[in-house]
């Protein structure tokens, strides 16, 4: 009885192996062994903030493909980037280290209502209803769709703004994704300046709704000596690289002259408070300005 | 007559996630998305109806012959898990599109009781084979059923506000519930 038992599943265990052993052999995949390798060294959120699917895709592609940098992981420590510039023999470069930043000061504007809303608690819902609630239709909602998307809880919402801890932040770009009013930017931890409203109306426009606004009227543009702030699509964006390289010469001029405080400056010690998104010792610096 | 009873009993009846409790696991691991969950779904069905030819085919000429009934599950266990990693070397070399889509659920069928639960029920209810490959497709296609349904309801949480605690699995758990409650109406318009 017993031996019956035995050397049936032996049988049995001893044709399904054969089987596999010359299906393995049939059906070989070519894979690069250096993938497994790659993979290790990375952290394995699978955040997706690199641009790729995930963890092993980037790591294929940063193998594979010649114009995949390997900083483009931004949950990596800079000792990871390292391992993983000498396992695929390309230079790491210096990633200039970024954080997620909020493009509105809606709080301090009074940003009038088009209606109370009553909906589904959700900004993507909110905007679907006539662009949202707010008279301006590039403000922050404030339902917090980018803090439940934040893999590293880095973000919450106070006074219906959301707020964003610097530390915390990996600028893995996922409330960037997210945000469907496009107010969330990545920009340089090392920031000097940035733009505190992203409305893409016209100035008149903006005064209506919004006290506290860009009104586009280029005064920065014309005052910056670097000549890296631009406007494009009625939004005005910083060049921060050309910025950061121009030095402090220009004792940042721009934030002088914007007549509606929208241009601040992101003081050193802004990046360790504990929140980018508004930062009060700039202001004070501004108003006294 | 009987086929079509087969059908809408194994598929609403005696549903076997919602009614027999089998393949949890699954059916909450990958009802996130339409899309993934019919992949699953799909992949299940396969499993099943090679995993019933399979083990149908040792029962009736390995098992009974040499009265080894009792080993029953073990050899069905072993069966199915080497059939799941045919497929998956299969379906790496000859459809590599579905096999990265489906990725790590591929292997985890291994561990699908609603599988090896098909192949022992087959052998309980005594079908002939043609029967028994019928009741598999049913029962995958059960299983399918729940799956695309739960991962429909699913998707419409993301735009909900839910409690933070009960976010996720626990919410998904209690949908389960509601579902498998809501299937019990048809208990007993077939026996
Ligand atoms: S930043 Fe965008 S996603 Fe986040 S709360 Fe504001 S509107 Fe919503
Ligand atoms: S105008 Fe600018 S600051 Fe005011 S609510 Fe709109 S985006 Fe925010």
């Amino acid at each position: 009885m017993i031996t019956t038992s035995v050397l049936t599943l032996f049988g049995l265990g001893f044709v399904a192996a054969s089987i596999l052993a010359i299906a393995s052999k049939a059906l070989y995949v070519e894979e690069d062994p250096r993938v497994e390798v790659v993979l290790d060294a990375l952290p394995g959120a699978n955040c997706g903030g690199c641009g790729f699917a995930g963890c092993e895709a980037y790591a294929i592609a940063v193998l594979n493909d010649p114009d995949v940098p390997p900083n483009k992981c931004c949950a990596c420590s800079p000792d990871a980037v390292a391992r993983v510039a000498s396992l695929t023999g390309k230079a790491a470069g210096d990633a200039e280290p970024k954080v997620a930043f909020r493009r509105c000061v809606k709080i301090e504007g009074k940003v009038a209502r088009k209606f109370e809303y009553a909906g589904i608690m959700s900004c993507a819902a909110a905007k679907m209803i006539l662009d949202g609630p707010d008279a301006c239709k590039y403000s922050c909602l404030g339902f917090g769709d980018c803090v439940r998307a934040c893999p590293f809880d880095a973000m919450w919402i106070e006074d219906g703004l959301v707020h964003i801890a610097p530390a915390k932040c990996t600028s893995c770009g996922t409330c960037v994704r997210t945000c469907p009013n496009s107010i969330l930017e990545l920009i340089p931890k090392r920031a000097r300046v940035m733009v505190f409203c992203s409305s893409q109306d016209k100035g008149k426009a903006v005064k209506d709704v919004c006290e506290a606004g860009c009104i586009s009227c280029g005064a920065c543009i014309k005052k910056c000596p670097a000549e890296c702030i631009t406007m494009i699509d009625e939004r005005i964006h910083i060049d921060h690289k050309a910025c950061l390289a121009f030095g402090p010469s220009c004792q940042e001029v721009c934030v002088e002259k914007c007549p509606r405080n929208i241009l601040r400056c992101l003081s050193p010690e802004s990046s360790t408070k504990e929140s980018v998104g508004y930062s009060e010792v700039s202001n004070e610096t501004n108003l006294n300005a | 007559m009987d086929t079509f009873l087969l059908f809408i009993s194994a598929i609403f009846v005696n549903n076997i996630v919602l009614a027999q409790y089998l393949g949890n696991c699954p059916y909450l691991g990958c009802s996130k998305e339409k899309s993934v969950s019919i992949g699953m779904g799909a992949a299940v069905i396969f499993v099943t109806i090679m995993a019933t030819i399979f083990t149908y085919l040792i029962q009736k000429h390995v098992l009974i012959p040499f009265h080894l009934g009792y080993l029953q599950t073990i050899v069905f266990i072993l069966v199915i898990a080497s059939l799941v990693q045919f497929v998956e070397m299969f379906l790496k070399k000859m459809v590599p599109p579905l096999y990265k889509s489906l990725g790590i659920f591929l292997p985890l069928i291994t561990t699908n009781c609603a599988v090896l639960g098909v192949a022992i029920l087959v052998q309980r209810k005594e079908f002939d084979f043609v029967t028994a490959l019928l009741y598999a497709v049913a029962a995958g296609a059960g299983f399918m059923l729940a799956l695309v349904i739960l991962a429909a309801i699913r998707e419409q949480f993301e735009v909900t506000r839910i409690p933070r605690a009960m976010r996720g699995t626990p919410i998904g758990l209690v949908m389960a519930g509601i579902m498998s409650l809501a299937f019990m109406a048809f208990k007993g318009m077939i026996a």
